[in-house]
C-alpha cells in the first residue's frame, strides 16, 4: 500500500507516454498542413515548419468548401429526421405497449449492425429506380431510414426513465396520444435529443461506405472527397493534413464542448445503455 | 374507449419507421440474398442493362468464392479479418484496461486525460486513415521518427510489404477448426468438472474427443480445392491495425471506466482488510466484475471489425492486394466490376458473420431487461 503510494510518479509517467502516443499524429497532422509543398521531405517529416503556410488551409478551402457545404446539408437534414421519427417511436415503444412490441423492436434494433453491403446493392438499385441516385436526397434517405434503430434506442431507454404515474395524471386531465407527447414527454425530451444529435450528427458526418457508392462528383461529402484526394497519385501532402483538419473540425468541437452526451450516446450504443 | 382509439393511433405512429426498417433492412437483405443465387453480371455487358437476363445458379457463387480457383482472394480476404479482429481486439481491450485503471488512481487531471484518450473516436475512420497513410510512408513519418534522437531509420514498408506470416494450407481449414472446436469442448468439459457439473462435463468430453478424432483422421482428407493453397497474416496489417487502436481503445477506455467506478469502495476496502495487496485486488476482485464489459465491449469491436472499410479505403486504398478485406470486395466487385451477384455473395457471407456475434448478443441483453 505505502510502496504503492510512492511509486505514484509511474503512474503519471505512463500516462505522460501514453497522451504523446496518442498526439504524435495530431502534432504530425498540424506541422504538415503548415509546411510549403516544397518544404515537405519525407526526411524532415517531424519538424517545425520553417514558415507558417497559411495558404494550404486557403488552398484546401477551394476545393472541400462545396463538399462541407454537401456534409452539413446532409448532417442536419438527416439527424433532424431521425431525431424526431425516433422520438415519436421510443414514445411509442416505452409508453404505448402493445402486443408484439418484444418482436418489433429487436428487429429494428438489428438494423443498425448489419453490414451495409448486404443491403447496398438493392438500395443503389432502388434508389436509381426512383432518380434519387448520384444526389444528396438519396444520400439523406439512407442515413434517415438506417438511423432510426440508434436513435429509437436511445429515446425508448430515455423516455423509460419517465414514470407512468405522470403520464397517467395527464390521462386523467383528458389528454390523449399526442397531448401527452407535447404536454408531457416532449418537453422532458431535451436531454435525449442531445444526446441522439449528438451521436447522429457525428455519425452521419462520419460515414463513408454509403458516400462513396450514392453520390457523384456534385453532391459527395467531405469524406469522400478527402479519401480521393489523399489517395490520388503524387499527393502534396499539406493539402489533405489542412482537409483532414477541416473534416474533423465539426465533430471534434462537438465532442470537446459535449463531451459528456457523446460518451453517453457510446454507451447507448452497446444496446442497454 | 378513448384509451384504444389513442393505442391505435400509437400503433399508426410506429408504422413508417416499422415499414422503412422492414423494407430497406430485411426486404433489401432478402433481395441482396436472392441476388447471390443469381448470376447477374456474370456477363458484363447485362450488368447495367434496364432488363438484365438473369438465370438462378443456385450455391454457384457461394461455391466459387470458398473453393474456386479464381476466388482465391476472397479467401485471403477473410484470413485477413480473422487476424485483424484477433489483434485489433487484444489492442483495445489491453490498452483501454491499461489507461482506464491507470485513471483509476484518483489521478489529478483525470478528465483531461480521459478527453484526450477518447477524442480519436470522434474522429471519421477517412480522417484517421488519411493521417495514418501519411504517417506510415516507407521513407518519412514513424519510419524515421528513430532519427530525430540519432538512430537509425526504419525500412518497414508498412502498407505495401509482401510478407505473409503463419501460413497455412486453406484445405486444413476444416481439420483446424475441428481441432480447435474439439480444445474449447476440452476446456469447457474442465471447467464444468470443477463446477460439479458431471454431466456437461461428460457431454462435453466426449464430443470433443469425436470432433478431436475427426479432425485427426477423416478431417484431414477433407480437400477444399485440388491444389494447395496458402494463407496466412499480413504483415502489412500492422499498421492498419495501429491506426484502428489508436482510434478504438479510447471507447473501452470509456466502459471499463464506467465498469470501474461502478464497483463500490466498500468491496475495495474489505479486500484490503482482508489483506489483499493492490495487484491482488485487480485480479480477485475487480477484473471478474469487468469480464461482463470484456463480453459486450468483444462483441461491439468485433462487428466493426468485420465490417472494417472505410479505414483500409482510405489508408490503402480500395486496391491495395495486401490489405484487403471482405467488406472492400464486396465494393470492388459489385461497384467497380458490376458483377453484382458475386458481391451480393460475399456481402452475406459478411452479414451472416455479423449475425452470428450480435444475435445472441441482441438476444441475452433484451430477455434480460424484460426480465427486469
Amino acid at each position: 500500500m505505502t510502496t504503492w503510494r510512492r511509486h505514484r510518479w509511474v503512474i503519471y509517467l505512463l500516462l505522460a507516454i501514453a497522451s504523446a502516443t496518442f498526439l504524435l499524429p495530431v502534432y504530425l497532422v498540424v506541422v504538415t498542413s503548415l509546411k510549403a509543398p516544397a518544404d515537405i521531405n519525407l526526411a524532415t517529416t517531424w519538424s517545425i515548419p520553417q514558415a507558417w503556410h497559411w495558404k494550404s488551409f486557403a488552398d484546401a478551402w477551394v476545393v472541400f468548401s462545396p463538399k462541407l457545404a454537401n456534409s452539413f446539408t446532409l448532417t442536419i437534414v438527416a439527424t433532424i429526421a431521425s431525431a424526431l421519427m425516433g422520438s415519436m417511436n421510443g414514445y411509442v415503444l416505452s409508453k404505448w405497449r402493445f402486443p408484439g412490441a418484444n418482436v418489433v423492436f429487436p428487429l429494428m434494433l438489428f438494423g443498425m449492425f448489419i453490414p451495409y453491403q448486404a443491403i447496398l446493392i438493392p438500395l443503389f438499385e432502388f434508389l436509381r429506380s426512383v432518380g434519387l441516385y448520384g444526389g444528396l436526397t438519396g444520400l439523406i434517405l439512407a442515413h434517415v431510414v438506417y438511423g432510426l434503430p440508434i436513435t429509437t434506442l436511445i429515446f425508448r431507454n430515455y423516455y423509460a426513465e419517465i414514470p407512468d404515474e405522470m403520464l397517467e395524471a395527464g390521462k386523467i386531465d383528458g389528454a390523449g396520444f399526442f397531448g401527452l407527447y407535447g404536454r408531457i414527454v416532449f418537453p422532458l425530451s431535451l436531454p435525449g435529443f442531445v444526446v441522439v444529435i449528438i451521436w447522429q450528427f457525428t455519425q452521419i458526418w462520419n460515414e463513408f461506405l454509403f458516400a462513396v457508392t450514392l453520390t457523384s462528383q456534385e453532391s459527395q461529402p467531405i469524406t469522400v472527397a478527402l479519401a480521393q484526394l489523399a489517395g490520388g497519385e503524387a499527393v502534396r501532402w499539406n493539402l489533405p493534413m489542412a482537409g483532414a483538419i477541416m473534416a474533423a473540425l465539426p465533430t471534434l468541437l462537438v465532442y470537446i464542448l459535449l463531451g459528456r452526451y457523446f460518451v453517453k450516446g457510446l454507451l447507448a450504443g452497446s444496446v442497454k445503455g | 374507449m378513448k384509451l384504444t382509439r389513442d393505442r391505435w393511433t400509437a400503433i399508426l405512429m410506429l408504422l413508417p419507421s416499422v415499414v422503412l426498417i422492414g423494407v430497406f433492412v430485411y426486404g433489401f437483405i432478402g433481395q441482396t440474398a436472392w441476388t447471390s443465387f443469381s448470376d447477374w453480371g456474370r456477363v458484363s455487358s447485362q450488368a447495367l442493362a434496364v432488363n438484365p437476363e438473369i438465370e438462378m445458379v443456385g450455391w454457384q457463387n457461394y461455391r466459387d468464392l470458398f473453393t474456386g480457383f479464381i476466388d482465391v482472394r476472397f479467401r485471403q480476404d477473410l484470413v485477413n479479418t480473422f487476424f485483424f479482429t484477433i489483434f485489433f481486439l487484444a489492442g483495445c481491450l489491453g490498452l483501454g484496461l491499461g489507461l482506464a485503471f491507470l485513471l483509476d488512481q484518483d489521478v489529478k487531471g483525470e478528465g483531461f486525460f480521459r478527453t484526450l484518450f477518447l477524442f480519436p473516436m470522434s474522429l471519421s475512420f477517412v480522417v484517421t486513415g488519411t493521417i495514418w497513410r501519411w504517417m506510415l510512408q516507407p521513407r518519412g513519418g514513424v519510419n524515421v521518427l528513430p532519427t530525430t534522437v540519432g538512430l537509425p531509420a526504419w525500412e518497414f514498408r508498412w502498407l505495401t510489404d509482401r510478407t505473409q506470416i503463419w501460413r497455412f494450407d486453406w484445405n486444413a481449414l476444416p481439420g483446424m477448426t475441428g481441432l480447435l472446436v474439439a480444445a474449447i469442448l476440452l476446456v469447457v468439459a474442465l471447467s464444468s468438472w470443477r463446477g460439479g457439473r458431471r454431466l456437461r462435463a461428460a457431454v462435453a468430453l466426449a464430443s470433443g474427443v469425436m470432433l478431436g478424432a475427426w479432425a485427426l483422421t477423416l478431417g484431414r482428407s477433407v480437400a477444399l480445392l485440388p491444389f494447395p493453397e496458402l494463407h496466412g497474416f499480413n504483415i502489412a496489417f500492422v499498421g492498419i491495425i495501429l491506426a484502428a487502436v489508436w482510434q478504438m481503445s479510447g471507447y473501452t477506455m470509456a466502459l471499463y471506466l464506467a465498469g470501474l467506478r461502478g464497483i463500490p469502495s466498500e468491496l475495495r476496502e474489505a479486500a484490503r482488510v482482508d489483506g489483499a495487496n493492490e495487484i491482488q485486488l485487480y485480479r480477485h476482485v475487480v477484473l471478474p466484475l469487468l469480464q461482463p464489459i470484456t463480453l459486450s465491449a468483444m462483441i461491439i469491436l468485433g462487428h466493426i471489425s468485420l465490417k472494417i472499410f472505410d479505414l483500409i479505403f482510405a489508408m490503402a486504398g480500395a486496391d491495395n492486394a495486401t490489405t484487403d478485406v471482405p467488406a472492400l470486395l464486396m465494393y470492388l466487385t459489385a461497384f467497380r466490376a458490376n458483377q453484382f451477384s458475386k458481391g451480393a455473395a460475399i456481402a452475406m457471407v459478411l452479414l451472416v458473420m455479423v449475425a452470428a456475434v450480435i444475435v445472441p448478443y441482441l438476444w441475452t441483453s433484451l430477455r434480460g431487461e424484460t426480465r427486469r
